[in-house]
């Protein structure tokens, strides 16, 4: 049997008893990686070499008698987004293939302090701009559930890498979705905290608002530990706050007393298919058996969260990547005979398609004459929805609601319509405006086999209370132990 | 028909915090290694955030209330977009809508023998991030352009004034009058060779036509300024020619948009960089990297009890305290805080202000100037200086002695630490005999035997030959230095005449 059939909670638990050694589970997970990985594209680089000699360091360290990081020697897959210093880091993008961090992103530093083992970069939607992954300039990713279907993204290998068990986690960030929604496609738990809640140093920035670096896995308590192991102010990133982490895995099984759970209409609108509506309805009558008072709650102003998002994700975006300019590092072109000739041509040459339209939509919303007209409007919408949650939150512990409005599309689908393919995000964006935190859990399958996912909101660093809550839901149901026929 | 001048000033300086504003790179000045003082955040990199160092807000703040200005109790940062080499992230961290003070004003010395001044109203004061610089190939062979990014991230105060200023002198005046503030304030070291402190400078003429009717210039930006005498120059030469094209062309501010120009220093000239102000779009917004900052009155109220004595308030009070002239008090505070620090001692050891001002400005300075010194080397403490003016102002001392002491105090000292002493005078002053003799008796005694000892000069005196006394003057002296020469002159006129 392989460490890979465990689930990532169990086998985390084996490597902190010592029961099982770091490099028997990074062997097999490298072996896994080796198996599936060309069907499914989920890694762009993976360092056997590297990792191995990770794992074992730990277990010599283990066998010196010297105590271990919470992680264990647990592996994980990162996001090539996250900086990895000396490794290739290309975000997805032609603009950086070459580029390798001389630094570590805060995360990676807190993973190495913890002990973990690092399995390599997994591809993503180019500068995380994406539903899919089929805007990385390296590779399209596949759902290990069905192969001719997306993961969704933008950490669409990270994703799929733990759904087909070539990892136990792993760490994506989410923008408007980018974690929950890959997760609910491919079956796994998937988290984004609360802005904040984890420092962003080191995470290539796609819209500095938004951005949150969060955990994959294939169950709750794996998904808590890691997330233990990141979480934490870091002076470097001034919009990380300083309050204490709690021990997310030590209160993990403890059930919520009287919780209350909220249903906003508003996520059960039009748009949302029969098949995710009635699993997610199952699900929160599941938790009315556990006694959870479950009542109905209102976001009026959600229905505006698609066109906030794409004015404020754009507007910092065009901002962001002004520094890939081909002048320091990153593409620069070989024909221009002048400074403005360099920028448009190595920008032109290195951006994909879907960057290029987001920068350009940014770029228009915050020219003088449409700045008050489209950016400012959209940061007050921003505040509306933020109170909504508020005011939900004053009521309610937990918000109960589907993650998608479909399961996994296939690859190709929605690769002319990019409205349709921004509309994959209606569900999970407006919890990015509000900065709170918000877990998918998977909930069961559509008739054709493709999971379905439960998002779970909660108030700002209320992770501790989303993890309890759908730690319960796990208990009771299971889905986790479920496997794409491919692994 | 005739014209106005109307100048406004944009003020750049680097404050001088040991690291930079946003990382923990150095900022000290160092061309000759290119982009050793850097680190992902200051190279732009991918994943790399800013933080606000809190010194260079404070130094900011300093600044701003040494210019009078309100101090913004809620103040954001924002990005001020454009491509430009030396810009590694394509953004320059800037205050746009809210800067951290505005609505300040410096006095400026319109007059500098009367002290008579003039407020100059300053718009805002900003902070910002510098940016790098640019390298380019002075062989004309063609080379790559190269990017030195140790000054990337260096902070900046952006001082923004009024077109308050009227003429090319008042300009230079007024950019000397904030290099005076700033560097006492010890904000920064305003060493304008480095670029600490550089100006860019709106300039446009207000006509009176022969019927009385006003008609303004385009305006125009001359950009870099990077010494009191290149502004007056710039300034000066925009003026002239302004003039001379209005006269030829008849174009007004209606007529032409704001341009940019630069100095051309070698030639003396102004040249055209940008014709028209493309309606350059910053595409300004707040910089969601950092958050706002909110100042407590506590925090200004600290800031506050640092702050030293303005130079333009210092000035005015020695002119009452000590009685100087606007003059001397304009000499003494514009060669720096330290100076002035020394003649205030100086002058409250010895009691008399005029007096410690002549020796500072004229001695002091001479001897500074000789020796390549500043006055923080400058081997004579106050309270030796002002010892030894006090003698001269309690009669103990001619000033030619005194000056005979300095001299050989400052001779003595290159040859020996520590410092010459209050002693040292003592001894320098019985050596020679250089103590005034108030002793009548001995005065007598050395007269009577200088004219036993010379009856040709009495024989001359006495035949109608003034001048002979000046002889006998000269021999008594020789013998009494510490004497009055005029007390000798008198007393040998009456014996010789019959006394
Ligand atoms: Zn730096």
């Amino acid at each position: 049997m392989s460490l890979c059939d465990l689930s990532a909670g169990t086998l985390w638990r084996k490597l902190q008893s010592g029961e099982v050694t770091a490099v028997a589970a990074t062997t097999d997970y490298l072996n896994a990686i080796t198996q599936f990985d060309g069907q499914v594209a989920a890694f762009l680089h993976v360092d056997r070499d590297t990792a191995l000699a990770q794992a074992t360091n730990l277990d010599a360290k283990r066998s010196r008698g010297e105590p271990v990081g919470l992680m264990a020697g647990l592996p994980v897959a990162i996001k090539d987004v996250l900086c990895i210093k000396g490794e290739p880091t290309t975000c997805g993008s032609k603009m950086l293939q070459n580029f390798r961090p001389p630094y570590d992103a805060h995360v990676i530093e807190k993973l190495r302090a913890a002990d973990a083992v690092l399995l390599g970069h997994t591809n993503m939607d180019e500068f995380a701009m994406g539903s899919s992954s089929e805007n990385s300039a390296y590779q399209v990713t596949h759902n290990p559930w069905d192969l001719s279907r997306t993961p969704g993204g933008s950490s669409s290998g990270s994703a799929a890498a733990v759904a087909a068990r070539m990892a136990p986690v792993s760490l994506g960030s989410d923008t408007g979705g980018s974690i929950r929604q890959p997760a609910g496609l491919c079956g796994i738990v998937g988290m984004k905290p609360t802005y904040g809640r984890v420092s962003r140093y080191g995470l290539i920035a796609y819209a500095s608002s938004l951005d949150q670096v969060g955990p994959f896995s294939t169950d709750v308590t794996a998904a808590a530990a890691l997330l233990e192991a990141i979480a934490g102010h870091d002076p470097r990133d001034s919009t990380s706050v300083n309050q204490p982490v709690p021990s997310y895995t030590s209160t993990l099984d403890q059930p919520l007393q009287g919780l209350k759970i909220g249903v906003a209409k508003e996520f059960f609108a039009e748009g949302l298919d029969a098949e995710i509506e009635q699993a997610v309805r199952t699900a929160i009558d599941v938790y009315r058996g556990l006694g959870a008072d479950v009542r109905e709650v209102s976001l009026p102003h959600s229905k505006y969260s698609i066109a906030t998002y794409y004015l404020i994700a754009p507007s910092e975006a065009s901002s962001n990547l002004s520094r890939y300019d081909g002048v320091h590092y990153g593409h620069r072109t070989e024909s221009a005979t002048s400074l403005n000739e360099m920028y448009a041509a190595s920008r032109g040459e290195a951006f994909g398609p879907e960057v290029k339209r987001r920068i350009m939509l940014g770029t228009y919303a915050l020219s003088s004459g449409y700045y008050d007209q489209y950016y400012v409007k959209a940061l007050r919408v921003r505040r509306l929805i933020r109170e909504d949650f508020d005011k939900a939150f004053a009521d309610v512990d937990i918000i109960a609601g589907p993650v998608t409005p479909t399961a996994a599309f296939k690859i190709g689908e929605k690769s002319d319509n990019p409205l349709g393919m921004y509309l994959a995000d209606v569900y999970t964006i407006s919890a990015n405006l509000a900065g709170i935190p918000g877990i998918s859990v998977p909930c069961g399958f559509t008739p054709a086999g493709l999971p379905i996912g439960l998002q779970l909101l909660a108030a700002p660093f209320q992770e501790e209370r989303l993890l309890r809550a759908a730690r319960m839901y796990e208990r009771e149901t299971d889905w986790v132990t479920r496997k794409p026929a491919l692994a | 028909m005739h014209y106005q001048p109307i100048i406004g000033l944009e003020v750049h300086v680097q404050l001088q915090t040991q690291t930079k504003i946003f990382c923990g790179c150095s900022t000290a000045f160092n061309p000759d290694q290119p982009n050793v003082q850097t680190c992902p955040v200051c190279l732009g990199l991918p994943g790399a955030l800013p933080v606000l160092n809190g010194t260079a807000l404070r130094l900011a703040i300093k600044t701003a209330m040494a210019l009078n200005c309100q101090i913004a109790k809620f103040t954001k940062w924002d990005r001020k977009q454009y491509f430009y080499p030396d810009l590694p992230k394509g953004y320059q961290i800037s205050q746009y809508d809210l800067p951290f003070s505005f609505d300040g004003q410096v006095e400026l010395i319109t007059n500098a023998e009367t002290g008579e001044s003039r407020p100059i109203r300053i718009i805002r004061a900003h902070l910002e991030e510098d940016a790098g610089k640019n390298v380019h190939d002075e062989t004309g062979r063609g080379r790559d352009s190269m990017v030195d990014l140790n000054r990337a991230g260096t902070p900046l105060v952006e001082i923004v004034s009024h077109p308050d200023l009227r003429s090319a002198a008042e300009a230079r005046q007024m950019l000397e009058e904030l290099h005076a503030l700033l560097t006492y304030l010890e904000v920064s070291d305003c060493n304008m060779q480095e670029g600490s402190l550089r100006c860019d400078a709106n300039v446009n003429l207000h006509i009176t036509k022969d019927d009385g009717t006003v008609v303004a210039t385009p305006i125009v930006e001359i950009k870099n300024l990077n010494s009191f005498r290149f502004t007056e120059q710039a300034v000066e030469y925009e003026i002239a020619r302004q003039w001379k094209a209005f006269q030829e062309t008849g174009k007004t501010i209606k007529d032409a948009p704001k341009s940019t120009r630069g100095f051309d220093p070698d030639r003396g000239v102004t040249t055209i960089m940008r014709e028209k102000e493309e309606a350059a779009d910053y595409r300004y917004f707040p910089d969601p990297d950092l958050v706002p900052v909110t100042v407590t009155d506590e925090q200004l109220a600290a800031i506050r009890s640092e702050m030293c004595e303005a130079p333009a308030v210092m000035r005015k009070r020695f002119q009452s305290e000590y009685q100087l002239s606007a003059y001397d008090a304009s000499v003494i505070i514009d060669q720096g805080r330290l100076l002035a620090e020394y003649f205030e001692a100086t002058a409250k050891l010895c009691g008399d202000g005029k007096q410690a001002a002549n020796w500072v400005t004229q001695d002091v300075l001479r001897v500074m100037k000789e020796r390549k010194e500043t006055i923080a080397n400058f081997p004579l403490r106050p309270e030796v200086l002002g010892s030894l003016i006090a003698r001269v102002t309690q009669k103990q001392l001619t000033i030619k002695s005194a000056r005979e002491v300095f001299a050989d105090l400052l001779t003595a000292e290159e040859d020996q630490t520590p410092a010459p002493s209050m002693a040292q005078i003592d001894e320098i002053v019985a050596a020679k005999g250089l103590a005034i003799v108030q002793d009548d008796g001995a005065m007598e005694t050395a007269i009577a035997a200088v004219i036993d000892k010379n009856p040709k000069a009495v024989a001359d005196f006495q035949a109608g030959k003034q001048a002979a006394v000046g002889a006998l003057i000269g021999q008594v002296m020789k013998q009494l230095k510490g004497a009055d020469a005029q007390a000798v002159r008198e007393k040998i006129l009456t014996k010789l005449s019959g006394g």
